[in-house]
């Protein structure tokens, strides 16, 4: 868990989607952000703790945080460009 | 550019063109191409007005995989068929209809869902597909 929670633009819930749903979800809400929004989203598909902070390395933005929550996963990311 | 993943679908079955939206979606998050060739009985699903149909399952599933396939469609799971427009949403999808199978089955593109980009040889699709991996699926 964060100490201080940054400050959430967005929040895509995707829990209930399957994989790869939950990222295909983050990768749209990224496009629609601007660089510095944060986002996080909200995922019960197993694979998108291992997934998402992969993409999200690979396409160059910033990984804040991943939460397991009750039932389901939360990931931060920053919108670096 | 990143070389393409080609996967040629023959297997008409909605676990195995499932398995293969899966793997298109996932390549093209990554911003890699994605090219599909239809052959025989994946085209045959592609059809314009069988595309939302109950296309069965592979044998091995036998009764306790079709309790399972259904549970996930029951829960939510996108059909494959929407699993493919959301990945050609996201990066460079292209889906071909293999001219053979087209033939085959007696098809005319427009007999073909919007999915599907054209129809072409099995040449075209090799220099598509460059040095890029072949699957077969």
């Amino acid at each position: 868990m964060l100490e201080t929670t940054p400050t959430i633009n967005r929040t895509i819930d995707a829990r209930g989607s399957f994989c790869p749903g939950p990222l295909m979800e983050l990768i749209r809400g990224i496009r629609e952000a601007q660089v510095g929004d944060v986002l996080a989203v909200l995922s019960s598909d197993k694979g998108s703790k291992v997934d998402i902070p992969k993409w999200i390395e690979k396409a160059g933005h910033r990984l804040i945080a991943v939460e397991t929550l009750e039932g389901h996963d939360r990931i931060l990311v920053e919108k670096a460009r | 550019m990143d070389e393409p993943i080609n996967l040629v679908l023959f297997s008409g079955t909605d676990d195995k063109l499932q398995a293969a939206a899966v793997l298109t979606a996932g390549a093209a998050a990554l911003g890699k191409p994605v090219n599909l060739f239809l052959q025989y009985w994946a085209l045959d699903a592609f059809r314009r007005e069988r595309i939302d149909r109950d296309h069965g399952l592979a044998p091995e599933a036998g009764a306790e995989g079709r309790g399972h396939v259904e549970a996930l469609r029951i829960a939510g799971q996108a059909s494959w068929a929407e699993t493919l427009r959301q990945a050609k949403d996201l990066g460079a999808v292209d889906i071909q209809a293999c001219s053979l199978s087209m033939d085959l089955l007696g098809l005319e593109e427009s007999d073909l869902d919007p999915l599907v980009d054209g129809v072409e040889g099995v040449t075209a699709f090799y220099l598509n597909a460059g040095e890029g991996q072949v699957v077969f699926i």
